[in-house]
């Protein structure tokens, strides 16, 4: 068994300018740099990229779904944040 | 036929048929699934240039003769490639080493042969820079990971080192297609680029912490067909097909 | 947390997939449910990489420079592919290299048609046509799986492998229009490949441990049986097409039925194959073992020189 394994990355790709960094999925390497040239091999094969970012998995700090009422539910009823909640008359157009 | 360009154009797609081929052969076996992919990248870069290359020369050639027939239906001293390439994937290391020697000098080449008063020749130089300037610094990262790793990985990177120097210096021997070519500013003339190439490789060695090899006694033959024993077997599975089954269409 | 508690989170998690939500890696899931899919999505994985040793085997001596580009390209998907489900697989809390460390020592299984020998070029067509056929078969479904990035990972395998069984039919469409020697070559391999491509497809459900569970979590949409129909129906006239024979004196279209009728699978040949007495099972594992045990230097020396590097860097900024 080696010694120590390669860490994990998660690797977000622009497909193009204009677009965001999406997340792509993950490999393993054991540098940035590697990191870097591993995802253009294995995720940009078929031209889906103009830009990647590599971060170690284990920078990633995620909520935890068990907190997903008190962080989202309350959101859900602010029904004032979007247009839909002001009546308008018919013959107001574009606003 | 222009014999010279069809036989300059033979000598810079061999060097890539050969190379790919044997970086194909790792294919389902490289140390981790990454480096598997990233090397089978390098292989069909190579292959693709192959195709270029040769479909050129068989519309050069003016025959029936198809890019198969040139890749795959010369006979062993009809291969114009360097030594360097033909070595085997004795370990990792071998590999990184060849790929990283045979790189540097790559893409020097290509440089110049971008400025080739032959449009054909300087379009394919432009588009194959591209892969190999990522080939180059995928090899010399790998060359530095393995030099300034472990103890263990430095050692067989030294002697992989040492074992490929000796086919080196035919990088920059010319045959007389290549002067041919040279004169009428077709060809790239690579006498002119070993200082370069010699500096840059120095330079990356260091860095990786390994030692400069100091033998001065250089194998060569491979440009005029005098090959080393590797390539018979390496052309046996290569043309294995073509010459089982002849004349027909896969 | 009670036995109570415990069925109540099962209960909310079973009509959470029943809704066609999707559970990602950090929700609570009932410990069968991880398990199965670490299973499951692992044998996926280690097929795509064994499955790379039968094809990587033609990649020297394909006959074309535009074949010998094709199959590389396609071995390299199936390094991908096996990439992207191992990672999908880590997102359960193991590790790759406890993955790897389960295939090596044959407590995983991959697709037992990989144990099977690519003896001519034709076992390039068959396998692209048959065996990735057989397989998109089965991985189409799973696009819609439960788990969020088994999911994810198959949208991404079954659109880079749609060129795969194109890949594989053109080959044997060639072959097929070819000379006689070459058409030969196609219906021999058709002989040899077709009943292994359709045992591919899993025992008789009558024999199925798993499906009934795995059906309620999407991993599975058809039963094996249903599979296997929808495969024969749609490959026999890919075959008459180009003029070969399936290998089955007992098949016959079914009027009634709307679907061919076919032989008996010997099914003790799977079996065997499965218990690893197929004709290449030790020949792959070692390859496989082969490969990472050489690796090891080479993934141990990238480890100690990113940690100089790291180290270096580190001195820089005191």
């Amino acid at each position: 068994m080696s010694k120590k394994n390669w860490p994990l990355w998660e690797i977000f790709v622009r497909s193009k300018n204009g677009l965001e960094h999406r997340h792509f999925g993950s490999l393993h390497a054991a540098d940035a740099e590697m990191a870097l040239e591993n995802a253009r091999d294995v995720y940009t094969r078929r031209n889906e990229g103009v830009s990647i970012w590599v971060t170690e998995s284990k920078h990633i700090t995620a909520s935890n779904p068990k907190n997903n009422g008190e962080l989202f539910e309350p959101a859900q009823d602010k029904v004032y944040r979007h247009p839909t909640f002001y009546d308008l008359p018919d013959e107001v157009k574009h606003m | 036929m222009k014999e010279n360009l069809y036989n300059y154009i033979l000598g810079i797609a061999d060097n890539s048929l050969i190379l790919g081929q044997r970086i194909g052969e790792l294919c389902g076996h490289g140390p981790s699934l990454e480096t598997d992919i990233a090397c089978t990248n390098i292989s069909l870069d190579l292959l693709g240039q192959v195709r270029s290359y040769f479909q050129y020369a068989a519309k050069i050639a003016g025959d029936e003769r198809t890019e198969d027939d040139i890749a795959m239906l010369r006979k062993e001293r009809d291969y114009k490639n360097v030594l360097l390439v033909e070595q085997p994937n004795s370990n990792f290391a071998y590999t990184i080493g060849r790929q990283f020697l045979f790189d540097v000098y790559h893409l020097t080449f290509l440089a110049e042969l971008q400025k080739s008063t032959d449009l054909t020749l300087s379009a394919i130089a432009n588009k194959c820079i591209k892969e190999v300037s990522y080939h180059e610094r995928f090899s010399s990262d790998w060359v530095k990971r393995l030099g300034d790793g472990t103890v263990e990985s430095k050692e067989k990177m030294q002697e992989a080192i040492n074992d490929l120097w000796t086919y080196t210096d035919e990088l920059f021997h010319q045959t007389k297609a290549d002067k041919a070519m040279v004169l009428e500013s077709v060809g790239v003339d690579v006498t002119k680029l070993k200082g370069d190439y010699y500096k840059r490789v120095k330079d990356l060695l260091e860095e990786a912490t390994l030692k400069i090899p100091e033998s001065k006694w250089f194998q060569k033959g491979g440009k005029e067909g005098v090959h080393t024993e590797h390539l018979g077997y390496l052309l046996s599975d290569l043309q294995y097909m073509q010459r089982t089954y002849p004349n027909m269409e896969w | 947390m009670s036995k109570e508690q415990l069925k109540n989170l099962e209960t909310q998690f079973e009509a959470r997939i029943a809704r066609d939500e999707k559970i990602e890696p950090k929700d609570w899931m009932p410990e069968k449910y991880r398990k199965t899919h670490i299973r499951q999505m692992s044998q996926h994985a280690h097929s795509e990489i064994v499955g790379m040793l039968p094809e990587s085997n033609w990649i020297t001596r394909a006959p074309s420079l535009r074949r010998k580009v094709a199959l590389l390209a396609k071995v390299q998907d199936e390094a991908g592919h096996g990439l992207y489900l191992y990672s999908a697989t880590e997102t359960l809390g193991i590790s790759r290299e406890e993955l790897y460390n389960q295939l090596h020592t044959g407590a995983a299984k991959y697709s037992s048609i990989f144990n099977y020998p690519t003896v001519t070029w034709a076992d390039m067509g068959a396998i692209g046509w048959l065996v990735d056929g057989a397989a998109i078969i089965n991985q189409v479904p799973l696009c819609n799986t439960s788990y969020g990035p088994y999911a994810r990972a198959m949208v991404r395998v079954c659109k880079e492998e749609s060129f795969h069984q194109r890949q594989g039919y053109e080959i044997m469409m060639k072959l097929a229009n070819g000379t006689m020697e070459q058409k030969d070559l196609a219906q021999d391999a058709l002989n040899r490949w077709w009943w292994p491509s359709l045992m591919m497809l899993g025992p008789t459900d009558a024999e199925s441990i798993h499906t009934e569970q795995s059906m309620k979590w999407k991993l599975k949409r058809k039963s094996n049986d249903d599979l296997r129909q929808q495969f024969i129906d749609q490959t026999v006239p890919q075959a008459e097409l180009i003029g070969l024979t399936i290998p089955d004196p007992d098949l016959k279209w079914n009027d009634e039925r709307g679907s061919y009728d076919y032989g008996e699978i010997d099914w003790e040949e799977f079996w065997q194959v499965v218990k690893g007495n197929g004709p290449c099972n030790r020949e792959r594992m070692k390859a496989r073992v082969g490969a990472w045990e050489e690796g090891e230097w080479v993934r141990d020396a990238a480890m100690a020189h990113a940690e100089k590097k790291q180290e270096r860097k580190q001195k820089q900024v005191v």
